[in-house]
């Protein structure tokens, strides 16, 4: 090691000439190594390349097997399955990519993480900062690029920055409202030396949201709570962010009071699918009750969800006639798409347990007697039985092969995830989660091909733990390069795909607003994906009568790997109910239109 | 664009919406915000008003702190009141955002800009040029040279007379520097 080359030498000198060289005094890539492991990552998801180079040759050195190091395929599958273990454990999800297009490759999973506030800590090589800007080999502008889809980024110029940025960007990712963050480090940073700083010698973090609610605000929030007479929890992925505390006063809250309450598709089992106040989910294919009751409510309680427009329908014509509070921890969701009443930026556990503490020392009141109408008025609602379909002895429902999922792994020590597309809403709609982070899918950006990468990251979080994979087979095939991947961790991964041969959801719009002009939207040619699952070295399931459906399910839970499950359904399901875009919640379809109906549908140039 | 027609529908709140029936209470807002001066600061606050299709109609920015390296950016963004609510809110989310005032609601202020206006020197004589911009609280730059630039500090109403005055009177080129704003709320 040359000391004398470095700018600012660490050396000391001792009493007797001893050169005394400082212990923190390391290369850049090894400082990200101990950095990463002082923020207690245990598991990266990854794939190297020419400009990360160092930091992969010091992983298996610096990280003394405290971190593993998962080689996906593809770095958008990295990304994904980041989210995955980032949303079933609540810690950071990380990635180590490369330069130019391990980066461009990324961020897709970036934006995703973003939209559904995933935290994600994405370390990137960059070209040496000297020949920044020549378009050199593999580089690309990562920072401008990611700068849309992150919460925030750094490019590292001095070595001597990488501790300091590294634990920066754990908070940054963690804090407030959480999201993904990108560090981009020139090979020649991650070469030279500088010193190693703990996440202790840090001065305290400048970025500091609010979390602790005003109290006069909670105040008029019970009050308002104590009169209402058709009340409502609105709630969503805040409440699963915030941790199993917010669930646990969420649940204690809504029993107490006696109130219903609804989710998002983002916050299924923030309360629980078996408790007696759900309404389930609500939203473009939610429930025919909750979307009623958000519609007649006169107190909206919005815990942690956001107004997508997946939820609100006809803006003009949202809940008429309710008073709004909107308790969520990113000021700039508040008053975005609805303007409401009582605005409370807070933390979710930390506003429900104010507000339980006022309501009970203000003697827990409510109007029981306007209450009991409204539940009454809600099982009239409930009594549509809004997700019944039409069973088929020959042919497989989607629906019924959910149900008997559902059926089967009940109970048992389950997580889900999905694709994007029909076969997403229908498992959302019949499969049910009484605890947060056991259900995640992507929400907000609706990226195909979340399912197989995440399904790996959630299992590598929990690998004794039965992971599922409901799956549409063209989401599937957009990240099914991560199946070599599961192979290679030895996880074993249940892909449950609901094969239509259809772009189904894409099929479902054609239909009801394109005049049945089904273009593109047929997938000519798929693969058999028994052989499929052979190839990649496990076990391939194929189904097409309803009769094999519990049998098969058996095996899949059986086997001890991953497995392809092929389970052919019919192809021309539509997934209802459903509130056409532009629609108001009281405007539900619970199947198909008659054609007038659609007709009426002006709004295919919404989303 | 009109040919959407769209009666109704969601995302009543998009800048990018074109219906006729909004933007009838926007007005000029203008936007101090505050910064850590670090590669890349301005790409983020411009990039999020281009993203989120919030206007831009004057933008300043440099160094005002030169110790603890603070920026100030001072933006004039035309839009309703609740647009500006939601860009105030999502300026506020940008890391290195210390703060952000809108100094055209948020009490007493005042800004101004400078303007310079290079004047066709045969359209109008150095004497003549010299009474016009005394006459509007503006001076001329010696600049060695045959050229004629009045240079004047305002507020953009004012800048924007002169403007005016000169279109007819041999006006060649103006640079302007966008609002600057202090707020006197302490």
């Amino acid at each position: 090691m040359n000391i004398e080359k470095l700018n600012h030498s660490p050396s000391v000198f001792d009493e007797a000439g001893q050169e005394n060289v400082d212990p923190n005094l390391m290369s850049g890539a090894q400082i990200v190594i101990e950095a990463l492991k002082a923020q207690g990552v245990d598991v990266i998801f990854g794939y190297p390349g020419g400009a990360i180079l160092p930091i992969y040759d010091w992983l298996p050195k610096a990280a003394d097997g405290k971190i593993h190091h998962v080689l996906v395929r593809h770095e958008q599958g990295a990304v994904h399955a980041a989210e995955g273990y980032a949303r079933a454990t609540g810690k950071p999800g990380v990635v180590l990519v490369t330069s130019g297009p391990g980066v461009t490759n990324s961020i897709t999973g970036l934006a995703d993480a973003r939209m559904d506030s995933v935290p994600i800590v994405l370390i990137s090589g960059q070209v040496p900062t000297f020949m920044i800007g020549t378009d050199a080999f593999q580089e690309a502008d990562s920072i401008g690029i990611s700068r849309p889809c992150t919460k925030h980024n750094w490019l590292i110029k001095d070595t001597n920055e990488i501790a300091d940025v590294v634990h920066s960007a754990f908070h940054v990712a963690q804090a407030g409202r959480p999201g993904p963050v990108l560090i981009d480090i020139p090979k020649n940073v991650q070469i030279a030396k500088g010193l190693y700083q703990s996440p202790h010698a840090r001065h305290r973090q400048r970025y500091q949201p609010k979390t602790r609610p005003d109290h006069w605000k909670m105040e008029t929030l019970v009050e308002w709570m104590e009169t209402a007479k058709r009340p409502i929890f609105y709630t969503g992925g805040g409440v699963v962010n915030s941790g199993v505390r917010a669930s646990r006063l969420l649940t204690e809250l809504v029993d107490a009071t006696g109130f219903p309450v609804t989710s998002t598709v983002m916050g299924l089992g923030c309360y629980p699918a078996s408790g007696k106040n759900w309404l389930h989910m609500l939203g473009m294919h939610g429930s025919f009750e909750a979307n009623h009751a958000m519609h007649d409510c006169d107190l909206m309680i919005n815990v942690g969800a956001r107004f997508d427009d997946r939820i609100t329908g006809r803006i003009s014509h949202f809940s008429p006639h309710s008073r709004k509070a909107h308790i969520d921890i990113d000021p700039s969701s508040i008053n975005k798409n609805i303007q409401v009443d009582l605005d409370i930026i807070a933390d979710a556990a930390e506003a429900l347990e104010m507000l339980l503490e006022i309501w009970t020392s203000r003697g827990r009141k409510k109007d029981q007697s306007s209450l009991n109408e409204w539940w009454k008025t809600i099982g009239q609602w409930r009594e549509v039985k809004c997700f019944s379909y039409d069973h088929d002895t020959h042919f497989i429902k989607p629906q019924y092969a959910l149900e008997r999922l559902e059926a089967l792994t009940a109970g048992m020590d389950r997580y889900i995830t999905t694709e994007v597309g029909q076969h997403q809403m229908w498992a959302a709609q019949f499969l049910r989660f009484d605890e947060p982070r056991r259900w995640q899918t992507s929400g907000g950006l609706g990226t195909m091909g979340y399912g197989v990468p995440s399904s790996l990251g959630i299992q590598m979080a929990h690998p004794d733990a039965l992971v599922i994979n409901v799956a549409g087979e063209a989401s599937w095939l957009m990240n099914m390069q991560e199946m070599c991947t599961a192979v290679q961790e030895r996880a074993p991964i249940k892909q449950f795909i609901l094969n239509n041969e259809y772009l189904g959801m894409v099929r479902q719009w054609q239909e009801l607003l394109h005049e049945e002009n089904y273009s593109q939207s047929y997938c000519d040619s798929l693969p058999d994906f028994v052989k499929l699952a052979e190839a990649f070295g496990f076990k391939g399931i194929s189904i097409s009568r309803p009769d094999e459906l519990d049998d098969a399910i058996i095996e899949m839970l059986e086997y001890d790997g991953p497995v392809i499950f092929d389970c052919r359904v019919v192809k021309l399901e539509g997934c209802y109910p459903m509130i056409p875009a532009g629609n108001a919640h009281n405007e539900m379809w619970l199947g198909p239109p008659n054609r007038d109906q659609s007709e009426k549908a002006e709004e295919s140039v919404l989303v | 664009m009109s040919k959407l027609n769209l009666s109704k529908g969601a995302s009543r709140r998009s800048a990018y919406d074109l219906r006729k029936s909004r933007s009838s209470n926007a007005e000029p807002h203008t936007l101090s915000i505050l910064v850590d001066n670090e590669a890349g600061v301005l790409a983020r606050i411009v990039g999020l008003f281009a993203g989120r299709g919030f206007n831009i109609e004057s933008l300043t920015v440099t160094e005002v702190d030169h110790t603890g390296h603070l920026s100030r950016i001072t933006v004039v963004s035309t839009a309703s009141d609740d647009v500006i609510q939601q860009i105030r809110a999502q300026v506020e989310t940008v890391i290195p955002v210390h703060e952000i005032v809108d100094l055209t609601k948020d009490g007493h202020s005042i800004e101004r800009e400078l303007a310079l206006f290079l004047v066709d020197e045969e359209q109008i004589s150095r004497t003549q040029a010299q009474e016009l911009a005394e006459s509007f609280g503006a001076r001329l730059i010696d600049t060695k040279t045959n050229h004629i630039i009045i240079e004047k500090s305002g507020t953009s109403d004012e800048i924007d007379e002169l403007f005016d005055r000169l279109r007819s009177a041999g006006l060649k080129e103006i640079s302007r520097t966008g609002v600057v704003g202090l707020s006197l709320t302490t």
